[in-house]
């Protein structure tokens, strides 16, 4: 008697399970179940929570998928796609001409600003390109000679080889010219440290800014997504995710990354980050 | 009794575990061996490529630079200056503790020991954690009094030479305190006993007498010290600032061992063999500790 009961308990539950297994199936469209496998992405630290979100909803969308996230920064994410080692190399800055001709194509994924921050005590809001430029190049070196109390200015940046000193430097035309008291490894670091050090300054991607510091504004433009898609910010990058050849050329996994990255899903992605879209040829222009 | 394993024989268990401990002998060998190999081949190409000289005595960092420069002059002199600055501040407490430890025969000791102990336990990168959060702003505050008006200085907000040596010291403590302790209590108790008799004081026992005669055993202990200090990175790439500069006290420097961490994640082409290169340096220096150290002891 009893051990019928169970075996009817299990026979149900056998049932149950196997329909609702029946009809997720059948709900998916068959191309989505199609596509398994796994996609590597290195490169920028500073694109890791970009990369992070984007391969989070793609795998929710796509179960079959695994996204795998690098970040050892911008050159040898564009290295690692270039020599097979990644489908997709994050690069937070434009390519240089030596990595064109080595194959590598440009897909811009949205625009960053590099903001320019300091310790929370300061009382300076605002600083010019020129001051900027004074600062980084060590002719200014007191926060008095810049509206703030007096107090040595502690610059503090990216060692070589980051896209967003190479993107920073480029834009404000002070390459290798820039003094840095500290020379840090990773977009995290120089946060902590800005946060920490009375009369710091340092620079970061718009979207790793948290609480802990002070944005400033550039000659008057406060850094932010509107203001780096319409071009009024003027340290603003591209985010890239490279390829070694066109897109059309690519494997189905990836081609699907890109037509997710770059559809109405990834844009929502995007623009939940606080980075702003690449819609304009305009904001391209100014990154380069 | 017979030593025996299940159903072998006794020769053949004989056979056996002397098998299992060449096996484990040679692994040791192998893998010494295979990282001495593999550091000279991946190290050496750089070397050739960029030319001894520009390399090692070059003064100029500039990896990414339009026309790469890889002089790495200024990270070994930072690498010498943290690890001499350290070993300085370092050895004398360390020696000190030990002696506490060994002579003084108070109910503290057990206690004290155990403290060291537990310093030997905390992970590197804590260190490098404490060093940020309370150390810089202390090296900081002195920085800014030190170099108060000074228009030439470039300030490092507390992340500097000075606060490096500072971390190592701490970190090379429980190194230095346990083989220091071990040389004191080796030394024979007759030779105390002499120096007491002949009307000499606990003190001047310990500093004339105890002290010298364990001198071969503490030098190993700062030599470990030494080596500890050099291969250390995790806690320093936080608090040494990493921007190439001459070592000195207040001023931002890279060591080898934070010039790889720092910069690995980001190097390509020959900037990547030239960190290599550095890696090759810091073994070959870590290697003449050793060597030096094995010498000591053998001496003693």
């Amino acid at each position: 008697m009893r051990a019928r009961a169970i075996f009817l308990l299990l026979a149900g539950g056998l049932i149950c399970f196997l329909s609702v297994c029946g009809r997720r199936t059948a709900a998916a469209p068959a191309e989505e179940t199609e596509l398994s496998g796994s996609i590597c992405l290195a490169g920028s630290t500073s694109m890791e929570k970009l990369s992070n979100a984007l391969a989070e909803e793609f795998m929710e969308k796509y179960p079959g998928v695994r996204v795998t996230v690098e970040c050892v920064g911008s050159g040898a994410g564009i290295a690692a796609v270039l020599s097979g080692a990644a489908d997709i190399g994050n690069s937070s800055r434009n390519l240089k001409a030596e990595e064109i001709e080595n194959g590598a194509v440009e897909n811009i994924v949205a625009l960053d600003g590099i903001v320019i921050c300091v310790d929370p005590g300061s009382r300076v809001r605002g600083l010019t390109r020129q001051e900027l430029i004074g600062i980084y190049t060590g002719e200014l070196t007191d926060w008095s000679q810049l509206g703030g109390d007096a107090l040595p200015v502690v610059v503090i940046g990216h060692t070589a080889g980051s896209g967003t000193r190479e993107a920073f430097e480029e834009i404000l035309g002070i390459e290798y010219a820039c003094q840095y008291a500290n020379e840090l490894s990773s977009t995290g670091a120089v946060l902590a440290r800005v946060a920490s050090t009375p009369g710091a300054i340092g620079y970061i991607s718009m979207e790793a800014v948290d609480g802990s510091v002070i944005a400033l504004a550039l000659d008057g433009v406060e850094p932010g997504a509107e203001n780096v898609e319409n071009g009024n910010y003027m340290l603003s990058r591209p985010f890239v995710m490279v390829t070694a050849g066109e897109l059309s050329g690519q494997g189905k996994l990836t081609r699907a990354w890109f037509d997710y990255v770059l559809g109405e899903e990834g844009r929502a992605v995007v623009k939940d980050m606080g980075l702003a879209l690449p819609g304009g040829q305009e904001g391209r222009e100014r990154g380069k | 009794m017979k030593i025996r394993g299940g159903i072998m024989t006794e020769n053949a268990a004989e056979r056996w575990a002397r098998a299992v401990f060449t096996v484990c002998a040679w692994a040791v060998i192998l893998a010494v061996a295979s990282i001495t190999l593999y550091m000279i081949a991946n190290g050496l190409p750089a070397v050739f490529k960029v030319g001894f000289r520009e390399l090692l005595f070059g003064r100029v960092w500039a990896p990414t630079a339009a026309e790469p420069k890889y002089g790495i002059f200024h990270v070994i002199l930072a690498s010498l200056a943290g690890t001499v600055l350290a070993v300085l501040l370092g050895v004398p407490v360390g020696i000190l503790t030990a002696v506490y430890l060994a002579e003084s025969g108070r109910p503290g000791t057990g206690f004290v020991q155990q403290a060291v102990e537990l310093l030997a336990c905390i992970p590197s990168v804590i260190y490098g954690l404490l060093g940020v959060n309370l150390l810089c702003p202390l090296v900081y505050r002195l920085e800014l009094r030190i170099f108060a008006g000074s228009k030439t200085h470039c300030f490092t907000g507390g992340a500097n030479l000075l606060s490096a040596s500072l971390v190592l010291a701490v970190m090379i403590l429980p190194t230095v305190i346990h083989m220091s302790e071990a040389a004191i209590r080796a030394v024979a108790p007759e030779i105390r006993a002499a120096s007491l008799a002949l009307g000499a004081s606990g003190v001047q026992t310990i500093f004339k007498v105890v002290l010298p005669a364990a001198k071969p055993g503490i030098a190993a202990a700062a030599a470990l010290g030494v080596g500890r200090a050099a291969g250390e990175a995790m806690a320093i790439t936080l608090v040494s600032g990493g921007s190439v500069n001459v070592p000195l006290p207040f001023e931002s420097v890279r060591l080898l061992t934070t010039a790889i961490v720092g910069e690995m994640g980001y190097a390509q082409g020959v900037h990547r063999q030239v960190l290599f290169s550095i890696g090759l340096v810091l073994y070959l220096f870590i290697m003449m500790v050793n060597i030096a150290l094995n010498r000591a002891v053998k001496k003693g």
